[in-house]
């Protein structure tokens, strides 16, 4: 994420950029990574973060959730999916995944702190976005591969060449897939790292703006 | 095999311990036919998504495609399965499609005899998603007067009101109240 674009925006501190391993790099110009920190613990979420998601669940009707897959945003991460060999009618993208759960239980149900500030975030602007305790990471975010032996702290072992978000130290999760338990926002977290994967097709500035609503609607809690 | 690695050339033009240019030719190649491969897969993606959209609530249009696994980057072979599976889809989708618009094409005018000659066509329905048109109306060939119709042969086309409203649906779920 640029630091003109940041300051353009009002961000303070900005965005912080991560990396991509350069090989996967290679193979996937446009994908990268970044993420916001703000303070902020799990919690029900307040009264204006309900009525927003109402307000949300009246604006997404069922035929938008058909046709979504058309819009260039949601495109641009199945194509991915099927890239990275995930097929996005099994496990969905999160936009999609939110827009099917708003036709099943009829309207973005409150699911407290932090679900609720990415949910807002997520079908406003498609970007994918996932959140984790802050204070637990070691540095900066990156995507890469992971190594034979490798796993995610306190799981099994993950197939070598997986792609994953990783920090300095460790894979924290499946690139579009579970985290590890350690870095889950939970009871304990104080401070909330919201992460943005993009892909080619999303523009910068949609991941910019799903970065400052979501920590806004975030730090509004 | 690493893209960087050099060949190392001791004396003429052959190379000792390290990869022949072709070698890494074939890197690059490689490489350069996954990107087109990738380029092929969101075409064919954007082309399925279309027709998916196009085909919703006239027809089911087949759109699954074999997941190979946990995310990673996919070899030729996987990602040449992915596209062929992906063109598959995109064909079976637009064969769907045709099909369906057949089957609409004949059933409007079927539709066109019964309104015209409703004696013809004695106690046929068709319904608006019969004829490719969203809603939940219905035509319905019956006799004037129910038997003694049938029996002096005045027949006519029935036009359904359309989807039950919110409120009836309501009213069916609690009988008693």
């Amino acid at each position: 994420m640029g630091g003109a674009d940041s300051v353009r925006m009002g961000w303070d501190p900005p965005p912080r950029q991560g990396w991509v391993a350069p090989h996967i790099a290679a193979e996937f110009p446009g994908l990268g990574i970044a993420w916001v920190e703000v303070d902020g613990r799990p919690g029900k979420s307040p009264e204006p973060v309900r009525r927003r998601l109402r307000d949300l669940s009246d604006r997404t009707y069922g035929s938008q959730a058909i046709r979504m897959r058309e819009r260039p945003i949601p495109w641009a991460y199945r194509v991915f999916y099927r890239q990275i060999g995930l097929d996005p009618d099994r496990i969905r993208t999160p936009v999609e995944q939110l827009a099917l759960d708003r036709l099943h239980d009829g309207g973005f149900l409150s699911r407290g702190m932090p679900a609720d500030a990415l949910t807002i975030a997520i079908v406003e602007t498609g970007v994918a976005l996932r959140a984790f305790d802050a204070d637990r990471l070691a540095g900066g975010l990156c995507i890469r591969d992971t190594a034979p032996g490798e796993a995610l702290p306190g799981g099994q072992e993950i197939a070598a060449g997986t792609l994953t978000v990783a920090d300095e130290e460790t894979p924290i999760a499946i690139l579009f897939g579970p985290s590890a338990e350690t870095y889950r926002v939970d009871g304990g977290t104080r401070r909330i790292a919201v992460v943005a994967t993009q892909v080619k097709g999303v523009p910068q500035i949609a991941v910019e703006e799903a970065l400052w609503m979501a920590a806004a609607t975030l730090e509004s809690g | 095999m690493p893209t960087g690695l050099k060949p190392v050339y001791i004396s003429g033009n052959r190379p000792v311990h390290a990869p022949s240019p072709v070698v890494v030719d074939d890197v690059a190649g490689e490489r350069a036919a996954r990107l087109q491969l990738r380029g092929q897969i969101a075409r064919l993606e954007a082309e399925l998504a279309n027709l998916f959209g196009e085909a919703f609530g006239h027809t089911e249009v087949p759109h699954r495609v074999t997941a190979v696994g946990a995310p990673r980057v996919l070899g030729l072979g996987e990602l040449e399965r992915v596209r062929d599976e992906l063109a598959d889809r995109v064909a079976e989708a637009r064969e769907a499609l045709v099909e369906r618009s057949h089957v609409e094409t004949s059933n409007r005018e079927l539709l066109r005899d019964m309104l015209a000659a409703p004696e013809r066509h004695k106690w046929l329905k068709v319904s608006r998603s019969d004829v490719g048109e969203p809603g939940c109306g219905t035509w319905h060939s019956r006799p004037w007067l129910g038997p003694i119709g049938m029996l002096m042969g005045w027949w006519r086309v029935k036009v359904s009101s359309g989807c039950p409203l919110a409120g009836r649906l309501a009213a069916v779920d609690h009988p008693a109240a």
